[in-house]
């Protein structure tokens, strides 16, 4: 039986401090290193100010999954997260292309994919961020009408509202 | 060698040639990185001829590098130095960011850069490779367009190397604005378009190398490090600490702007002619609610987010984008420009940082300039029609624009305070260097030491080897946390020091121990470690030249303006007593073993294995 409360890490880019300290968390915890690009959740700056945590929302009909040409992707049934099976991933980066935000990315050193995997239902990225106060990243229970698909989007289209709402229309010349 | 990715950069771009350098594991935990290891780095290839080496010339050695500590110890910073064209010396120069999370995960603890390229160009390290690329397209441009041009350029040529990846994070760029490509004295090195190495003038060296911009991306870890498990814990144990600096925490330095003012009452007001005022209009409230659209705004694994973002979304400076303003760039670009309106105040922050123009340099220039005017030694004709009178925001925006492009009297002043009072007292016949309120050349921090209430002591800036520097200052050289040696440990291991303030010090020798394994380095390091480091920059800065040289004693001393009674708040009347300051600076020199006229003392050196800088400072007829 899938859980009934399953989480979402909601997210408030207006908030975010760009400390990364959620990407610190998430590679020390899946990697047991200090690795910005090996981790699942990563912090865009492509303008300074407007930071963007980018990870994956879980899709009500996950693109990523059905794409998958070596049925290396699935879901869980606890949490509802993507998971990678790496000993089927090739690497062959289907998944990226089948994403609406270009969230999934290739593990820098290993064949395989790195998604969010909601660490098995108690993140460590919203956990840092919570303590820190900076309520970017959120643990809410994931609500049975919202459509979270919506939220998969790439850095450059976030980014861009995300300046203009910060710096108004003055903001248009840093993008 | 843990904590280090082992390798270095060493860029010739007269010859562009990219090599790569190792040091040998004594020389790192002797030097440790950063400041400490620049001073090593400087003094091996620049010393034999430091006093003929032209800062701005080919000559010149520009380092950038990290640290062991770099990306781990929470507040990611890189040290930028190389001979200073402000004080002759060396400076280590830090500035907060991913930068140097990024060189490392790229493969290298530092770059090497010497020579000039034969027209603008920037480098760019992606993944252990280095290249040098043409810059003539962003020459000429501000820091925000730089920086949105070649993050831009980056991604695409990442795209291209890593086809497959899908969605890379942005390389991070280091870069350089007009006040730097016109090798003014008194620009930055910039990040993050407010973020600035500022002291040491390094902003300028990158402009006299063609040197527009150096971008890093690496896609690696962090390199191995002794204890995993205990740096985690360790990150942890600091993150609750930091935490816990609730009021640092909202407001940052940006409450210092009216508190050191009318509190303390240290903060430069109209050229230091004042340190006190008591406009609340000013106050950090003012800032926040009028300003600020981002209250936490941090560096790579900061817990304290001191910075905050403001920008006016209305009015007539729409559109300006500064971070606070720290406290810096408050007193710097407010009351010591007699003005007290936060919009104003984030106006000419912004542009001084679009220029790349080092806030307190800057600002201390140009009310050096305002000064001179309202005494009538120079006129608005001179200025070229700019009426430079207290609190005209809009004049300082364009004088500013005319010093980093060495427009007109702008040329003069883009020599800093003591350079252009030099040149103009010669033409007007009066000696006009008691206006500069300068150490060794260089502007110093809006920390005053009349008062007697802030943290600088009377002696510090006076017999600091990093000059004007109000971030690493002299003190009793003992294993004490606010120790100079502590100071001088946070650049060499190259992380922030606000960040320390709420960890004791075992905590920070836990994050050493931890990530490099050496666990004796404590002991050495208040021995001798950092005694040598301070040793190199005393000789560095003792040779001075080629324009400027400083004689020890006579030159360790305060800007004029501090001798002067504070004219008016709760301690009108005080000033430096130089009696006692001759006292703590005898003090001072008997602690770092020089004698009683400055100089290191030569079995001082000898113990410290320093026979070279013996030898080279008797030829050079310093000893």
């Amino acid at each position: 039986m899938p859980s009934k409360k399953r989480i979402w890490i909601a997210r408030d880019f207006l908030k975010c401090s760009g400390c990364r300290k959620c990407e610190i968390a998430c590679s020390l915890h899946h990697e047991k290193r200090i690795w910005p690009e090996a981790s699942r959740i990563r912090v865009f700056m492509l303008v300074p100010g407007a930071e963007v945590p980018h990870l994956c929302v879980q899709c009500e009909d996950y693109p990523c999954v059905k794409a998958c040409p070596m049925g290396a992707l699935s879901t869980s049934r606890k949490t509802g997260a993507v998971l990678v099976n790496d000993e089927k991933c090739t690497a062959c980066g289907v998944c990226i292309k089948a994403c609406p935000g270009k969230i999934p990315h290739l593990h820098p050193a290993k064949k395989t994919i790195l998604i969010c995997d909601l660490c098995d239902g108690k993140p460590q990225c919203t956990k840092i961020c919570q303590k820190g106060n900076w309520d970017a990243l959120e643990e809410t229970t994931r609500s049975s009408w919202h459509v979270y698909k919506v939220h998969a989007r790439k850095p450059e289209e976030i980014t861009r509202e995300v300046v203009r709402n910060l710096y108004g229309e003055a903001g248009e010349a840093f993008i | 060698m843990r904590g280090y990715a082992g390798k270095f950069l060493d860029i010739d771009l007269s010859t562009e040639n990219i090599a790569q350098r190792k040091f040998d594991e004594e020389i790192l935990k002797r030097y440790v990185g950063g400041r400490g290891l620049a001073a090593k780095i400087l003094w091996d290839r620049l010393g034999k001829t430091w006093e003929t080496v032209d800062p701005f010339g080919p000559e010149n050695v520009l380092t950038v590098l990290t640290g062991p500590l770099t990306g781990f110890f929470p507040g990611a910073r890189v040290c930028v130095s190389g001979k200073s064209p402000q004080s002759n010396g060396m400076v280590g120069s830090t500035v907060g960011g991913q930068f140097g999370v990024d060189l490392k995960c790229a493969g290298y603890d530092g770059i090497i850069i010497s020579g000039k390229a034969s027209k603008p160009c920037y480098i760019t390290i992606f993944d252990g490779k280095a290249s040098i690329k043409d810059a003539g397209h962003v020459w000429g441009k501000d820091g925000k367009q730089t920086l949105r041009i070649l993050t831009e350029e980056g991604r695409q040529e990442l795209k291209e190397i890593f086809p497959k990846h899908g969605e890379l994070k942005e390389p991070q760029v280091l870069y350089i604005g007009p006040a730097g490509e016109n090798q003014t004295r008194i620009a930055a090195v910039m990040e993050k378009w407010t973020h600035a190495a500022g002291y040491g003038g390094y902003g300028g060296v990158m402009g006299s190398k063609n040197l527009k911009a150096i971008m890093a991306k690496g896609l690696g870890p962090l390199p191995e490090v002794e204890d995993i498990d205990k740096v985690s814990d360790l990150i942890d144990e600091a993150d609750r600490k930091c935490f816990k600096a609730a009021s640092f925490r909202r407001w940052g330095t940006g409450a210092a702007g009216y508190a050191v003012g009318a509190k303390t009452s240290s903060e430069p007001v109209r050229n230091w002619q004042e340190e006190w005022h008591d406009e609340k209009s000013f106050a950090v409230d003012k800032f926040e609610q009028k300003l600020w659209v981002k209250r936490y705004w941090a560096d790579y694994g900061c817990p304290t987010s001191c910075l905050k973002i403001a920008t006016p979304k209305t009015g007539e400076f729409k559109g300006c984008v500064t971070d606070n303003p720290d406290y810096e760039l408050q007193a710097f670009l407010g009351p010591n420009l007699g003005i007290y309106k936060p919009e104003d105040n984030v106006y000419l922050a912004s542009t001084i940082d679009d220029l790349g123009l080092c806030g307190i340099q800057g600002g201390n220039t140009m009310a050096f300039a305002a000064e001179l005017y309202q005494r009538g030694i120079i006129s608005k004709k001179d200025l070229g029609g700019i009426q430079l009178e207290w609190g005209n925001t809009k004049a300082f925006g364009e004088l500013a624009e005319k010093i980093a492009k060495r427009e007109g009297f702008g040329n003069v002043l883009a020599e800093g305070s003591y350079r252009a009072a030099l040149e103009l007292g010669k033409k007007k016949g009066i000696d006009l260097t008691q206006y500069a309120v300068v150490e060794k050349g260089m502007a110093i921090g809006a920390h005053g030491i009349r008062s007697g209430r802030d943290f600088a002591s009377i002696m510090s800036y006076a017999c600091s080897v990093q000059a004007g520097d109000h971030t690493s200052l002299p003190s009793e050289p003992t294993e004490h946390e606010n120790s100079e040696f502590s100071t001088i440990l946070d650049d060499s291991g190259v992380y922030c020091t606000f960040n320390t303030f709420s960890m004791n010090i075992d905590m920070i020798w836990g994050f050493f121990s931890a990530v490099t394994g050496w666990t004796d380095l404590r002991k050495d390091w208040y021995e001798t470690n950092a005694l040598r480091i301070v040793q190199l920059q005393r000789a560095m800065l003792l040779l001075g030249g080629p324009d400027l040289k400083w004689k020890a004693n006579t030159d360790d001393d305060n800007p004029a303006r501090f001798y002067e009674p504070l004219p008016s708040g709760p301690y009108k009347g005080k000033t430096v007593s130089r009696k006692l300051f001759k006292e703590q600076k005898l003090e001072y020199y008997e602690a770092v073993g020089w004698d009683k006229e400055g100089l290191p003392k030569t079995d001082v050196l000898k113990k410290l294995g320093l026979q070279d800088v013996e030898t080279k400072l008797k030829r050079a007829g310093v000893l």
